[in-house]
């Protein structure tokens, strides 16, 4: 196949290897630019850790089912693929959970929802379709770490600010001073915005953040018809 | 473009079959190899949860030695009746809560520990949430009419919101909470949106502060609580006479 004569050539970090890891980060980036996975990005970005954690997990198991479809590529039968998907990112979960949940419970604890979250999310079906399904493992594996951190970096940004501005806190530290006793910043007058802890501002925020990023980068402007 | 050989039915079909049967033996096989440590991990964390609703604070290491140094008793309580249990701790509420509602009689779990020469007696709770199941624990003082200390925990409540249930700063709110009011009828603890008392200083109004925009989570924490406590009663009635 075209595909495995290329790579026999081409260094393992080649230029273009390099870019699967780094187009997704920015200029096609899995949430802002192809606009996949923003049901997860909308539910869990009210805290900064749940966020991060997510992020991780997204990671492993979209990098790990990418190389598992890739070297299944050749022998999966067509009228099955998605079940075949569905299966490999199904199994995928069951095993992180498993294995969290006998060797570090309290983590497991913490992440029961979020695991959950991540075989209904669109970005893994989404990248072994578009991408595992015709690449070797390789290539697969660094496009898997390059969109879940895409999506990772995003859940963060907007997982930083809901946190910051809805209980201002990071990663569960007081660091606008303390809404009870009226402490630093609260004791001018300032008060938490309640809103930025729903859903609806996850949704706003993450607009701005595509407005911005569009702003910047005029190419990725559809144009209007 | 001619048809691949992988699209043919039988080779389909027979691919699906290998398939489950690699995927669930994968499955069945970690299930296994981890179902050990992962009873024992469940046994240690309801171990912790009782020592937190009494203020205990333990780790896994030493849980088990900590819950054997401060719960004095374990009982199964059935209606007005109580049996002395060392096992107790290991009473699945869920299930017992599901042969009630077929009609049998449900074994209520009762812990009582013993803490700066204190008495409390500890008992399990379990409701809905707004997503899933939530539950915790319910230390209660030895007049059996305030609260001692609780333990909330859930399975999949909105983080940031609903989830704080889990949070110091709501179960705190409970302590001294009377579950009775002036006339002595049985209230447990309401969750309150519009509380002229946030602080919580006020302890025999039955209620607590919401957490806001976890409504129905807080209502789920108070309707556990009052069902939870309630089923207690008729035994607890026999104690203080």
């Amino acid at each position: 196949m075209a595909d495995n004569k290329q790579t026999e050539k081409e260094p393992l970090f080649s230029k273009k290897n390099l870019g699967l890891v780094k187009d997704p980060l920015t200029d096609n980036n899995p949430i802002t630019v192809q606009v996949l996975g923003i049901c997860s990005a909308l539910a869990i970005t009210a805290e900064l850790k749940a966020s991060v954690i997510m992020a991780l997990s997204v990671m492993f198991v979209l990098a790990m089912g990418n190389v598992v479809i890739s070297l299944m590529r050749n022998i999966i039968p067509s009228a099955i693929r998605i079940i075949a998907q569905l299966v490999v990112v199904a199994a995928l979960v069951i095993i992180v959970d498993l294995t969290l949940k006998a060797y570090v419970p309290d983590l497991a604890k913490k992440l029961s929802v979020f695991v959950g979250l991540i075989i209904t999310n669109c970005i893994i079906m989404g990248r072994f379709e578009a991408f595992a399904l015709g690449n070797t493992p390789w290539k697969s594996f660094l496009d898997g770490i390059g969109n879940a951190a895409g999506y990772g970096l995003i859940l963060v940004v907007v997982g930083f600010f809901r946190e910051l501005l809805g209980s201002g806190k990071l990663f569960g530290y007081e660091v606008l001073g303390n809404p009870v006793e009226k402490t630093w910043l609260y004791s001018i007058g300032y008060e938490n915005n309640g809103f930025m802890l729903l859903a609806p501002m996850a949704l706003i925020t993450l607009g701005l953040i595509i407005g911005f990023q569009r702003s910047r980068n005029k190419s990725l402007i559809e144009e209007t018809h | 473009m001619s048809t691949k050989r992988t699209d043919s039915n039988g080779y389909t079909i027979i691919f699906a079959i290998v398939m489950v049967v690699v995927v669930g033996s994968l499955l069945a096989f970690f299930a296994n190899a981890t179902k050990e440590m992962r009873v024992n991990n469940d046994k240690v964390k309801t171990q912790l949860d009782i020592l937190n609703a009494m203020g205990v604070d333990a780790t896994r290491a030493n849980a088990t030695e900590m819950f054997g140094q401060y719960i004095k008793q374990q009982y199964v309580v059935e209606g007005t009746e109580a049996t002395e249990n060392s096992e107790a701790y290991l009473i699945d509420v869920k299930k017992e809560q599901e042969a009630a509602k077929a009609g049998k009689t449900q074994k209520l779990p009762l812990f009582v520990g013993e803490k700066d020469g204190k008495t409390v007696y500890i008992v399990p709770v379990r409701g809905n949430g707004l997503w899933d199941a939530i539950w915790g624990y319910v230390a209660l003082n030895d007049d059996l009419k305030s609260i001692n200390g609780v333990y909330f925990d859930h399975k999949g409540e909105t983080p940031g919101l609903g989830a704080n249930i889990t949070e110091s700063f709501f179960k705190d709110d409970f302590k001294g909470e009377m579950i009775f009011d002036a006339e002595g009828n049985y209230k447990a603890v309401e969750i309150s949106k519009s509380n002229g008392d946030p602080n919580n200083e006020d302890k025999t109004d039955n209620q607590v502060d919401a957490i806001s925009g976890a409504t129905i989570t807080g209502n789920g924490v108070a309707a556990m609580l009052k069902k939870g406590i309630g089923l207690y009663l008729p035994y607890f009635e026999t104690l203080k006479k």
